[in-house]
């Protein structure tokens, strides 16, 4: 594939007219995918792009891996000797209570919204309720609320009933968050279940849970697994709400990080080693589910 | 269902106007069960506490005052609205969330188109390029605000020192351009979220009928302004009205880069401050209605006119 691509990279000007020659009108399915149509040019423009982008967090990462003196340095010392220090600090600094914390919150509250959203969604979805679009509406607007905007008396209560400065709260506040993104999610995809199917489930006399596991689960699935990851993903990187409702007990890698800066003053590869240790957990789940995060992501407006 | 029953108000009671209402009754309520777990969490978690925003937004409270509290009816309203440090709240909440969603859908698209072609080591450049999008937004200000724009030893000036020689410019990037350097970072962080939308919506492009049209002559140009742009349209909305959501709440980049200074501070950092240091409870909360109603305003507007997902559903 590369090596055609690159054959018909280095004429730019003629490759458009070239693609719209009559060889093209052999070709099969194979070549349905754009392929041919691109150009080395294209594909070293993506390159670049793509490494600009990448660029900052490689920074990151190289910087953490450098001593304090090579870190803030100019011009950079992009082949000082690598080490450890600036995660010996991080973790001298006992991260685990936090990033304990950001766990907890971010895969309880997780779970707690699969399972408030994936029956909302059947309900709006397959066999949907009357209103179903004013009812998702509903949920939606509930994200134009800035979070900010109900906070004090959240606080407020939270303060009344012991919950301040707990994980519990923060799972309560990040459920509320998440909850209607999952819920437009898994709405898209239960509605891509076939009607047909489940009607011949049901003259087959199949009960409401062996449809539920035998037609339905299979292609809801990847839609949970995306919800999921998405949930995880906001939960875990929330700072606002973590930071006006918690203190020294349920503060959460976020909010370690703003405190990590300032008690400890600019140590650069300090600074780096922890924001690419509390991103990390982040990073390799999204890397892992780039497909799913795809799938996820373009929810609703797949049809 | 379609958008002209959705467009009248909500009344969950008069929906049903025809006939056998018992036993449609008894059938639409087995229907709304799974419903209303989710419906009613939502509901006692956001709605009950902005009910009681609104409220403390008619109260003249500030925590550090708790002898002087009371109702005070339209004050920190009229407070809101007079004040200058609201209103340059307002407008860099205008400024950072056009601008920023702005850029980052049309870098996303134009990534997107690059993304979409095969080329060798396409997986390896998509992973990179969500990579952003990945990093914890506060790690993320944090990398911007010391690593990349600080001006001593940050790498732009670092970078403009290796290529210029000793006497390079190096502007201290933050407090020269703070307004830009926020929605750098921010554009950083949130294209790849625009880009993975739009990919997804030009991967799922009928290819047969633009290999058609590609036969009868039209021209790359023609296939994306009359076929691709079409197709993405709702891909395009779906990424607006989602970067948005998330963008007009941006705090971590303002909270990190500037402390809001300069300009910068956003209603979410305006809100924040006016709570969490001033302690003044009242105007906090007057700042809020007021900007919720502005985002329903707008969310309203965009999504029931201009925007056609909700039209085309059925």
């Amino acid at each position: 594939m590369s090596t055609t691509n690159e054959d018909v990279g280095p004429t730019p000007p003629g490759e458009r007219t070239e693609a719209r020659a009559p060889r093209r009108r052999s070709e099969t399915d194979r070549n349905r995918s754009r392929g041919r149509r691109s150009n080395a040019g294209l594909g070293v423009l993506a390159w670049a792009v793509g490494l600009l982008f990448v660029a900052p967090v490689l920074w990151m990462v190289l910087t953490s891996l450098h001593a304090e003196t090579d870190a803030a340095t100019n011009p950079p010392s992009f082949f000082a000797p690598l080490s450890l220090e600036g995660y010996r600090s991080f973790f001298g600094a006992d991260p685990w209570p936090p990033l304990l914390n950001s766990l907890t919150a971010s895969v309880v509250s997780t779970i707690l919204v699969i399972v408030l959203a994936l029956p909302a969604a059947y309900a709006l979805s397959i066999r949907p309720v009357k209103r179903w679009t004013d009812v998702m509406f509903f949920f939606l607007s509930t994200k134009f609320l800035p979070l900010v905007a109900g906070l004090l008396p959240i606080y407020l209560f939270a303060v009344q009933v012991g919950l301040l400065d707990t994980v519990w709260l923060l799972i309560l506040l990040y459920t509320t968050m998440n909850l209607p993104i999952a819920i437009w999610m898994l709405q898209s995809f239960l509605s891509e279940v076939p009607v047909e199917m489940l009607e011949a489930a049901q003259i087959d006399g199949a009960g409401l849970l062996r449809t539920l596991r035998e037609v339905i689960a299979p292609v809801v699935m990847p839609g949970i697994a995306a919800a999921a990851l998405i949930c995880f993903i906001f939960s875990w990187n929330e700072l606002l709400l973590a930071r006006v409702l918690t203190g020294t007990v349920a503060g959460t890698a976020p909010v370690f990080l703003t405190s990590f800066v300032t008690s400890q003053g600019l140590f650069l590869a300090q600074v780096c080693a922890a924001s690419f240790v509390v991103s990390l957990p982040v990073l390799a789940a999204g890397f892992a589910a780039q497909d799913k995060l795809v799938q996820g992501l373009s929810m609703g407006a797949v049809k | 269902m379609s958008t002209q029953t959705t467009a009248g108000r909500k009344a969950p009671g008069t929906a049903a106007g025809q006939p056998s209402q018992t036993m449609k009754k008894a059938g639409a309520w087995a229907r709304r069960a799974p419903l209303l777990p989710a419906l009613v969490f939502v509901i006692v978690m956001t709605q009950l506490p902005f009910a009681a925003t609104i409220v403390i937004s008619f109260m003249n409270w500030n925590a550090y005052y708790p002898d002087d509290i009371g109702f005070t009816g339209f004050d920190n309203f009229v407070r809101v609205f007079t004040d200058t440090n609201t209103r340059e709240a307002v407008v860099a909440t205008v400024i950072l969330t056009v601008s920023i969603v702005l850029l980052s859908l049309v870098l996303g698209l134009a990534i997107a188109l690059l993304l979409d072609r095969k080329f060798l080591g396409r997986g390896i450049v998509r992973t990179m390029m969500i990579t952003p999008f990945l990093v914890v937004p506060i790690a993320a200000a944090l990398l911007w605000k010391h690593a990349l724009y600080n001006p001593e030893y940050g790498l732009l000036n670092g970078l403009l020192t290796l290529v210029l020689g000793a006497d390079a410019p190096q502007p201290d990037w933050i407090s020269t351009y703070p307004l830009p350097s926020i929605i750098v970072s921010l554009v950083w962080q949130w294209t790849p979220f625009m880009m993975l939308i739009l990919l997804a919506g030009l991967q799922s492009r009928p290819l047969d009928v633009i290999e058609a049209a590609r036969l009868d002559g039209a021209n790359n140009w023609q296939i994306f302004t009359h076929m691709t742009l079409p197709h993405l349209r709702r891909y395009l909305e779906l990424s607006t009205l989602l970067g948005a959501i998330y963008i007009v709440q941006a705090f971590d980049h303002v909270f990190t880069i500037t402390q809001g200074g300069l300009g910068t501070a956003n209603l979410p950092y305006f809100i924040y401050q006016t709570f969490y240091v001033g302690q003044d409870y009242g105007r906090a909360s007057a700042a809020g209605v007021v900007t919720v109603l502005g985002t329903i305003i707008i969310g309203i507007l965009a999504l029931r006119t201009v925007f056609s997902m909700f039209k085309e559903e059925s």
